[in-house]
């Protein structure tokens, strides 16, 4: 039993943010668009435990921490953006955004 | 704890696929959900036991089931409860519950109190706490200064417009 590799965990946060970008890259509905953000934030937290273990401070956890209250804030407002957007298009597709003028 | 981390590894970056090709809203849910726990156990093999229990509370927990209401106040499918014999009948959930079988074996295997608990050095909740209170508690204010202002925007925003207003 070793150690786990920091790369291996760093290569992890790699994949699921990546995968986080395809989806906000090719989805075309704002629920899956705020999900595939949501995995990236995740990513990002997952890097920051996977430093912290490595160098055995608490301060990566600190800083998931601080992730997960700004997840948690960004979840709440684009959620209510939603909301917004569904009552006022009766859709939630955000190609019919860009057709708004000014 | 080598198999643990690469196993939950598996399940999280099938799952996150999961969400990224599903077509139905809930499914690519509940494959978020198994994501996130599945992220839970990999923090919980690298020794972060707080920052893994807090994933699974707030992240799997609260945020998820705020995206389930929302999903649910949207009404997005029409027939829902056609959709729901569809779910009921269909192959949609042998994935999920596959990946979730996986997770729940891990968790049977850590609780079962085999020797070495955690590959990695574990740091604490009382390390965590008290760097949290110590150096950091301006970013800690920062924080709650940043939910409160996500409360009232979240309000703000959602509410239903009254009959004066625009």
């Amino acid at each position: 039993m070793g150690a786990i590799p920091v790369e291996h965990g760093l290569i992890l946060a790699g994949i699921l943010f990546s995968l986080g970008l395809i989806g906000v890259l090719t989805r075309r509905n704002i629920v899956f668009v705020l999900m595939s953000l949501e995995v990236m934030l995740n990513a990002c937290g997952l890097a920051f435990i996977v430093a912290g273990s490595r160098w055995e401070q608490a301060d990566g956890q600190i800083m998931f921490l601080l992730i997960l209250t700004l997840a948690a804030a960004e979840v709440a407002v684009g959620l209510s953006l939603i909301i917004q957007m569904y009552r006022r298009f009766q859709t939630v597709d955000i190609n019919v955004l860009s057709e708004l003028k000014g | 704890m080598m198999l643990l981390f690469y196993l939950a590894a598996a399940v999280a970056v099938i799952a996150t696929i999961g969400v990224i090709v599903q077509t139905n809203i809930v499914h690519a849910l509940i494959y978020l959900i198994l994501s996130l726990l599945a992220v839970a156990v990999i923090f919980y093999v690298l020794g972060a036991p707080l920052a893994a229990m807090l994933e699974a509370i707030v992240y799997a927990g609260a945020i998820m089931v705020l995206f389930l209401f929302v999903i649910m106040m949207l009404n997005l499918g029409q027939s829902t409860r056609q959709q729901e014999r569809a779910w009921l009948a269909g192959r949609g959930w042998i994935v999920p519950a596959l990946l979730a079988a996986v997770l729940l074996g891990q968790l049977l295997y850590v609780l079962s109190g085999v020797e070495g608990m955690s590959a990695a050095e574990q740091v604490g909740v009382m390390a965590v706490g008290t760097r949290l209170f110590g150096p950091y508690v301006l970013a800690v204010e920062l924080a709650s200064i940043l939910l409160l202002a996500g409360l009232i925007t979240a309000y703000h925003l959602a509410r239903k417009p009254k009959a004066g207003d625009e």
